[in-house]
């Protein structure tokens, strides 16, 4: 087949490996090449709009006195800057307290997460012992469950722990314990562990290690990649989840910020109110933006396996 | 710990031919360490669970007095229920919209970034920066954003037009288009994501020989680009479905289920027969009216694989 070259000319052509739905052809006719871009430009605005537009707005009412932001919400610039508000989120709304409840609540359930995923996924890859099969179709068949099912038997379970009757009530324990039981973090990890190269493996045996010093060492160690991945979901879980912190976590001291934003709405002005909004989403886009960056280096393991 | 001792056994010649299987299968007590965290966790927040609700929907529970075997009784109360009906009909509708404004949106969106030459990160940036803001957070300010008088958000870009001021989540009528204009708006980036990533494995020999055939832009969409993504749009439009049917936190903090029920999900209802303050403590209608949702939405999913298994696998 005949290779078609780019146009020299043109600054705007193609990059030739990765074409899209409209051809170099397409893209020459002035009338298509016209409205295709005033499509973009549409969706551009539009995007910045619907996106941005409501993040900003936000951003402004966060140091707007209540007065203006009720009288003329849409009104570009705000009369009075109150940066004050900013100061009482900390002062009469102690934020802080919360997105510290926010933030524990985050890595116990991470940790759980990822300890319960790595050893159930190197029990059930490597080690394989005798009913490992069943075991895992016991796991995969909890996916299958919808949480609505989970809701209230889980929060029996909780309120009076089977066996050692202990109650988890208003502790961490209530979030971080059934957020170990996800399905979905022992199948990928699992199946990650599935395609760890085995001679590896062998050659640590060799080298005198035991299940432990091979997990610890050398799985583990190779799977930065997934493990951030699981990482990351479970930290993004912790942050929208509502439901369940709402049910389990009733008293102030232990409220994470989703709980306790609901509940400010009633008891303080609305300018405090949205400015700790802003407050509350400063946190996970500041996270996006950082993690964005995450995503692109993945390849950590092929190093792994030459050493 | 034991496996001090491993290397001996790992080098001796009988363990060879089974390798690293019989190796760490030896070593009972290891292998029982490391599963102890899924044992004891999936145990008791999963599998006991998912067992109990079954019991529980056969019993009368309520924390205060012991439990006591009821058959059927708590479906019979829920099926009896004028909410249950109405639930039922306000999450059917709720599907119905999101899926009418929610779900052609992303793909729209999807196709149309595939194509830009410049801004491309900016473009998927600024879709996903909804989902990024926790959804407690989008709740309130979209109801802040709803307010129901001339000076509302909304209220006050209708006025500039001479429209309004509508009741947003005041009125039966508008409550739930509201609530799913929330809803669509916290989720479309993430579907949007993923239509990209989709897009991408088009083969681009596939609009080569379009163009051959003298195909236009719309046909090469309509011909090569959505085909391609069948299996993709099945799936998330299952997905979508199911979440939907799941729906919550956005009528809960929006509505609170008003006014007069008109955005009253099935979720809604559970949490109201299991916490809420009215009728608070019946576990076991909840414990039923959650199994019947889940039995519902099992049902479903595999008729739905069952009807597209041929589309979604031939392309």
């Amino acid at each position: 087949m005949k290779l078609q070259l780019p146009f020299r000319h043109s600054r705007k052509s193609l990059p030739t490996a990765q074409r899209g739905i409209i051809s170099l052809a397409d893209w020459h006719k002035r009338r298509i090449r016209w409205s295709v871009q005033s499509l973009h430009a549409v969706t551009l605005i539009g995007l910045l709009i619907v996106g941005l537009g409501p993040i900003l707005w936000l951003a402004k009412a966060a140091v707007t006195p209540t007065q203006d932001t009720l009288r003329q919400p849409m009104a570009l610039w705000p009369n009075g800057f109150n940066l004050d508000l900013l100061v009482q989120t900390f002062t009469k709304v102690h934020i802080e307290r919360f997105f510290m409840n926010t933030v524990w609540i985050a890595i116990g359930s991470w940790l759980c997460q990822i300890t319960v995923a790595t050893s159930a996924g190197y029990a059930l890859s490597v080690l394989r012992p005798r009913g490992s099969r069943i075991l895992y179709g016991m796991i995969l068949g909890t996916m299958f469950v919808p949480s609505v099912v989970l809701l209230v038997p889980l929060y029996l379970t909780v309120l009076d722990l089977p066996l050692v009757n202990i109650k988890l009530v208003d502790t961490f324990w209530a979030v971080w314990l059934p957020a170990g039981a996800s399905a979905f973090n022992v199948v990928i990890i699992k199946r990650f562990f599935d395609n760890l190269p085995r001679e590896i493996f062998e050659a640590a045996q060799v080298d005198g290690a035991g299940p432990f010093r091979l997990f610890w060492s050398i799985v583990l160690p190779m799977s930065r990649p997934i493990v951030g991945v699981v990482s990351v979901f479970a930290v993004i879980a912790t942050w929208k989840d509502y439901l369940w912190p709402k049910l389990v976590l009733p008293s102030l001291a232990v409220q994470p910020l989703s709980v306790r934003l609901p509940d400010l709405e009633r008891g303080i002005q609305l300018d405090l109110f949205l400015a700790s909004l802003a407050v509350a989403t400063l946190f996970p886009i500041a996270l996006f933006l950082m993690f964005q960056r995450m995503f692109l280096s993945g390849g950590a393991l092929s190093g792994a396996i030459k050493g | 710990m034991s496996s001090r001792a491993e290397p001996v056994t790992a080098a001796s010649g009988v363990h060879k031919r089974r390798g690293l299987l019989t190796w760490v299968s030896r070593d009972g007590l290891s292998t029982f360490a490391f599963l102890l965290p899924l044992l004891l966790i999936f145990g008791t927040f999963s599998w006991f669970p998912i067992v109990r609700s079954f019991v529980m929907s056969v019993q009368h529970t309520n924390l205060v007095s012991p439990p006591t075997w009821v058959g059927l009784d708590n479906f019979a109360t829920v099926l009896s229920d004028p909410l249950f009906g109405k639930s039922v009909a306000n999450t059917i509708y709720f599907a119905l919209l999101a899926l009418i404004i929610g779900y052609p949106i992303p793909l729209a969106l999807a196709v149309i970034m595939s194509e830009t030459r410049r801004f491309k990160g900016l473009y998927s940036a600024l879709a996903y920066l909804p989902v990024v803001v926790p959804p407690v957070v989008a709740v309130l300010l979209w109801k802040v954003f709803y307010k129901g008088g001339p000076n509302g958000a909304f209220n006050s870009i209708l006025g500039n037009v001479g429209l309004g001021p509508i009741q947003w989540l005041g009125d039966a009528a508008m409550a739930m288009p509201a609530v799913v204009v929330e809803a669509t708006w916290a989720a479309f980036g993430g579907t949007v994501i993923i239509y990209l990533a989709a897009l991408l494995s088009v083969p681009p020999e596939l609009y080569d020989a379009a163009e051959v055939d003298g195909a236009s832009i719309l046909q090469k969409i309509r011909y090569v680009t959505l085909p391609h993504m069948r299996g993709i749009l099945f799936i998330t439009l299952i997905l979508q479905l199911i979440a939907t049917a799941q729906i919550f936190t956005e009528p809960f903090l929006l509505t609170e289920g008003g006014p007069a029920n008109a955005t009253t999900t099935v979720l809604l209802l559970i949490y109201q027969y299991g916490f809420g303050s009215s009728l608070g403590g019946h576990f076991g209608e909840a414990a039923a009216l959650s199994l019947m949702l889940a039995a519902f939405l099992g049902v479903f999913t595999a008729v739905y694989f069952w009807l597209t298994r041929s589309w979604s696998t031939e392309s």
